[in-house]
């Protein structure tokens, strides 16, 4: 709070990536939320993507608080969860461009067929699941002196 | 879902997205040009509501899911005001950037409704 300008300007920016992670944690949540409504307990095989839909929205709420909360440990939340972010779109998208039939959900079920929000990177939602925690770190690391300066 | 009217719909959140991040980048705080594009895109999802409560009535019933098309629809009625509230809150050009992709995310938004209602379910 000993440079109240300078916090505000660096949230100006930060805001764009809040909104971002927010569009993206509504969208992989309700997603989550309906597909385990429909088809959790009638297709076995579309478990696997519903699961992992599910935990990728909830990290992608707890990155969103984590970065518009203040103080140490939000910021310490917030590189956790955009840590995990980028190592989830990199295992998950490359185990389902390796083993599809995992990932993919059942065929004749096209809600999940899409597979998850990290499917093949998150080319079902443009690869910003890819490229957003590499923002989101290099506005943390930018932060760092302000977060820990308090 | 009408085909013309959902590419209009697309078309338009799009070209609003791309100016509003545009006028952001160009250091434009929001005023008339950016909140009147949202507003419009907002007007149009609005359209897209009726069109979509009237369609089946009319005999032009979804093949995919309803239910799945109306959370994106609502979701989609509620991301532009949430923008605009913000913006109204905080007027710095960072504003007009979140307005854009607000409205990019629309377009998105729009293209997946339209699968999703026009989906060959097996």
């Amino acid at each position: 709070m000993s440079n109240p300008p300078a916090q505000r300007r660096s949230l100006g920016v930060g805001r764009v990536l809040i909104v971002v992670y927010a569009i993206l944690a509504i969208g992989a949540t309700s997603r989550a939320v309906y597909q385990m409504a429909m088809y959790y307990s009638s297709h076995p095989s579309a478990r696997l993507p519903i699961i992992l839909s599910a935990v990728s929205g909830v990290i992608y709420i707890l990155a969103t608080v984590a970065l518009i909360a203040p103080g140490r440990s939000w910021y310490r939340v917030a590189w956790v969860t955009i840590s995990f972010e980028l190592a989830g779109v990199l295992i998950i998208g490359t185990l389902s461009l390796v083993l599809p039939a995992i990932f993919a959900g059942p065929a004749n079920v096209p809600d999940v067929a899409d597979g998850t929000v990290w499917s093949s990177y998150g080319i079902g939602y443009v690869f910003i699941p890819v490229v957003l925690p590499i923002l989101g770190m290099l506005w943390l690391r930018s932060r760092r002196a302000v977060v820990t300066g308090n | 879902m009408i085909e013309w009217y959902a590419v209009v719909e697309v078309a338009i959140a799009a070209a609003a997205g791309v100016l509003c991040v545009v006028l952001g980048l160009f250091r434009v705080k929001p005023g008339d040009l950016s909140m009147g594009a949202v507003a419009l895109v907002e007007v149009l999802l609005l359209a897209q509501l009726v069109i979509a409560i009237v369609a089946p009535l009319v005999g032009n019933s979804p093949t995919g899911n309803l239910i799945e098309f109306y959370i994106y629809l609502i979701v989609a009625l509620i991301i532009p005001l949430l923008a605009g509230v913000w913006a109204l809150l905080e007027r710095d050009r960072w504003a007009t950037v979140v307005l854009g992709i607000a409205c990019l995310t629309i377009a998105v938004m729009v293209v997946r409704m339209n699968i999703i209602w026009t989906v060959q379910t097996q």
